[in-house]
């Protein structure tokens, strides 16, 4: 069969990053391929490449059988690539319509009617409940997430990529955007589809391609690629190469009594499902998962980050409410996030600044610390966490990642918590800070602080906690301790499904 | 009142008022002031209200600022600004009167010259802000120093013209049937208006169709609603940019020319501050700094409103020029106020 897409050995660098090196993908029409990876695998960037957002440094693209150079989004549209976002790339100002159809083509004079009939038909083939006539801005993002597919089949597209369109959908909505993938590959067009949902991809796809750190690992079809192998390759490991990991795990009696922390039913807006959990002093635990499965999501709505929905917390036995950050500050929690430049350093303000932020947030804005206690506690830390930095009125910014990670660590030691929150602390940071911050971690555990680990590296986590949650699709799915603790039972857990157990 | 009524369930008028897109009601709230405000004038003051002359003089005297803010608001619909347009209406009055008084030139010349300094200033800001993407803001601000300096570089001395074709053009009357009045001695006296209202009126008429009914006026929604977006969905952003600029260059030098034919001299003084009257008029007429919200129609309501209440305070005795500062600023937080609360309510109805 003629390959519709052909990609070979694209090649694509930014500062500093290779983000991709030497990557193939081919699609044949009537292809359901699904492109998996962990996150920074490089999906979004293949994707861009081919949609002509990014320019590509080396490498082809061939489509039907010639290739061609993509310049612009506009380009690809016209090459008949069609592109739905995982976020939304629609104009919430314009209305449903005009959304479907505009900058599809060159006419100057913008006719209402024949656009407004074509969108109403449109929606109503495809089960849409909107209105052409609608301002976007005003549907819910699912629907608006189905305009964009709308648009997107309706410009006759050889090639029809769905960058995560499920994320924001119900179940019935999923539904219904499969029909319309099967529909489509019926007719002959090729859909890339890429997704965090394991259940998705066994459930539409046809072929499967695995990219994992920027490179190609491989291209399989559904049938001979069961969920265990898929979650094997894309996290990097071999799944029985790991059964040496030594269980050199102390077990600890874990006082019943002494819960630091309890959560019943929580959940919050970012649609994870209510959850239990408890930690008690001393403990490491860890959340895993894939990306997106919901583990950070999980830390946010203990500490508030998130708005809260439902759900009871129970800190040291007494009900509490923790409704936004400082509630949890406040009752002994610290939760240090995972993206350290968004949410973690303020680039601007000195080591020292950085350090003191959070005791200072507690202490009130209009009692600042002196001079001299600043200092004493920047130095304390820089000593104590041994964080290199010319002096500490250097401008955090200008630290290496792992150092800035340091002074975070270090924000929230100096608040003493009762219980810390670790999200991905050791991504993007060398590896003796790693060690590191392990150490620390367990230090801070034997001195009676309970912490949370989260890391995307599942050897980190068992060399630190004691016991792991696991989530998948947002709902967490198992909890892993003592002689279950291996990579092998983290994979099979994460994987689930019915092909998931034995192997 | 909307905002109570939303609250019932759907159908009811609030509901429809509600459904209308966020560039419909906010045309529909500056509407609605206006009128409101024009029959308070009427009843309470009464005076030149009543007299259709009163209503022209109000176009008469802002017909360079329904042009320039329909400038401004086309603009403000991509997310950009202009703030050098005064500055360029000031520029072209002297250049016009020196072209023609000192330098004898033609009529029809003065009009290309002012066209020319306008499209001129557009392009090279358009330029700067679309392709080099630097601030708008930065850009016209330079361009705003760029041409108050300029004027005073080709004249220092504000003078009145007193070419004679130029003069007949400013004394045109064009009388209006049927809205004239009696004045004081009985007499009765034609309602007129000056020539340009009329380009002020074809301005409008055709930004209206420019806007709702091209696919150019449709990018610029695009562009100010999201820009990211408008790229993904295949809109050439940087041009769609370049384009609102110049547009609005080219409307500063049409509206510049309206200025010059109204005030009838060249001076470093003249239009100043207009560009901030203008972003005014086009805020009071439902367009929104952030841009991907705006109407015409709206902003040629913003301006008469903008222009009544000036006229109100001054009849009410406060000729002090403070109380409009005041009354302009009421009234320009009053709509910014309206408009967010709008945007909150309509979001908050979507989220349910």
């Amino acid at each position: 069969m003629e390959k519709v897409l052909e990609m070979k050995g694209i090649c694509k660098s930014f500062p500093g990053v290779k983000a991709l090196s030497d990557v193939n993908f081919s699609l044949n029409p009537g292809e359901i391929h699904a492109l998996m990876g962990e996150n920074g695998a490089g999906k979004s960037t293949l994707i861009k490449v081919l949609t002509g957002v990014y320019s590509k440094d080396e490498g082809e693209i061939i489509l039907d059988g010639k290739a061609v150079s993509i310049g612009s989004p506009q380009d690809a549209q016209n090459k008949g690539i069609s592109t739905v976002y995982q976020e939304i790339t629609l104009c919430p100002n314009l209305t449903v319509a005009e959304n479907m159809y505009i900058g599809r083509d060159k006419k100057v004079i913008q006719n209402w009617k024949k656009m407004n009939e074509g969108a109403n038909w449109m929606l109503k083939n495809l089960d849409i409940p909107a209105t052409a006539t609608q301002q976007l801005g005003d549907c819910s993002l699912a629907v608006q997430q189905m305009v964009a597919i709308a648009r997107a089949v309706d410009m006759d597209c050889k090639v029809l990529i769905l960058d995560e369109p499920t994320s924001s959908l119900d179940e019935q909505e999923v539904e219904k955007l499969f029909k319309l993938m099967r529909d489509l590959k019926a007719k002959g067009v090729g859909i890339i589809f890429v997704t965090h949902f394991l259940e998705q991809v066994y459930e539409v796809c046809d072929k499967i391609t695995v990219l994992r750190d920027g490179k190609f690992v491989g291209e399989y079809t559904v049938a001979e690629c069961p969920r265990v192998q898929l979650v094997s390759k894309m996290l990097g490991k071999e799944f029985d190469d790991l059964a040496e990991i030594k269980e050199n795990k102390v077990e600890e009696d874990v006082d019943i009594d002494a819960y630091v922390f309890e959560a019943e039913g929580l959940t919050s807006d970012q649609g994870i499902a209510p959850f239990d959990f408890t930690i008690s002093k001393g403990e490491v635990n860890g959340f895993t998962g894939l990306l997106g499965s919901g583990r950070s999501e999980c830390v946010r709505a203990i500490f508030g980050a998130d708005r809260v929905t439902g759900g009871t917390v129970k800190v040291n036995g007494k009900t509490v409410k923790i409704n936004k950050p400082i509630d949890a500050m406040r009752n002994g929690i610290a939760y240090l996030p995972e993206d350290r430049k968004g949410d973690g350093i303020v680039g601007e303000l000195s080591v020292r600044e950085n350090i003191i932020l959070a005791l200072q947030v507690m202490k009130g804005f209009f009692k600042p610390f002196s001079k001299a206690e600043a200092n004493k506690f920047a130095d304390e830390y820089i000593k104590l966490l041994g964080i290199k930095t010319a002096s500490a009125d250097t401008p955090i910014k200008s630290l290496s990642g792992g150092n800035q990670q340091k002074c975070i660590v270090a924000r929230w030691l100096l608040t003493h918590p009762q219980y810390l929150i670790l999200d991905e602390p050791t991504r993007g940071i060398d590896v003796g800070t790693k060690v590191d911050i392990q150490k620390l971690v367990l230090k801070l555990a034997s001195e009676g602080v309970a912490v949370t680990f989260i890391s995307s590296e599942t050897d980190e986590m068992l060399r630190t906690c004691s016991r792991l949650v696991v989530m998948r699709d947002r709902k967490v799915v198992g909890e892993l301790k003592g002689a279950d603790l291996n990579q092998n039972k983290i994979m099979s857990t994460i994987a689930g499904g019915d092909e998931g157990g034995e192997n | 009142m909307n905002e109570t009524k939303a609250k019932a369930p759907k159908k009811g008028l609030g509901a429809r008022i509600l459904g209308l897109s966020d560039s419909n009601m906010l045309l529909l709230i500056t509407i609605v002031v206006f009128v409101l405000m024009y029959i308070f004038a009427m009843t309470v003051l009464g005076k030149g209200f009543l007299t259709g002359q009163g209503f022209l003089n109000i176009l008469n005297n802002n017909a360079y600022l329904i042009i320039l803010a329909c400038g401004l608001s086309i603009v403000m619909i991509t997310g950009g600004i202009d703030i050098s347009v005064g500055g360029v209406t000031g520029l072209i009055t002297m250049c016009c009167a020196v072209w023609l008084d000192k330098r004898g030139g033609s009529l029809m010349g003065s009009m290309l010259l002012a066209v020319a300094i306008g499209l001129m200033f557009g392009i090279v800001q358009g330029y700067l802000v679309a392709y080099l993407d630097i601030q708008p803001f930065i850009v016209t601000l330079a361009g705003m120093f760029f041409a108050r300096g300029l004027t005073t570089i080709i004249n220092t001395d504000p003078f009145n013209v007193t070419q004679k074709d130029f003069v007949a053009l400013k004394d045109t009357a064009i009388v209006i049937p049927g809205l004239g009045s009696l004045n004081r001695r009985g007499v009765y006296v034609d309602a007129t208006i000056e020539v340009g209202v009329i380009v002020a009126i074809v301005v409008v008429i055709l930004l209206f169709f420019l806007l709702k009914f091209t696919k150019l006026g449709r990018a610029f929604y695009a562009v100010g609603g999201n820009r990211q977006s408008a790229l993904m969905l295949g809109i050439n952003v940087k041009r769609t940019r370049f384009y609102a600029q110049v547009l609005c260059g080219l409307l500063a030098g049409i509206g510049g020319y309206v200025y010059f034919t109204h005030v009838g001299s060249g001076s470093v003084l003249n239009a100043s501050g207009a560009e901030m009257n203008a972003i005014a008029s086009s805020i009071i007429g439902g367009t929104m700094l952030t841009g991907g919200v705006g109407n015409i129609i709206g902003t040629f309501f913003g301006v008469i409103s903008l222009g009544t209440i000036k006229d109100i305070v001054t009849s009410a005795g406060f000729e002090q020029s403070w109380w409009t500062g005041i009354t302009v600023a009421a009234m320009l937080c009053f709509f910014i106020v309206i408009q967010s609360v709008i945007i909150k309510v309509k979001t908050r109805n979507k989220k349910k």
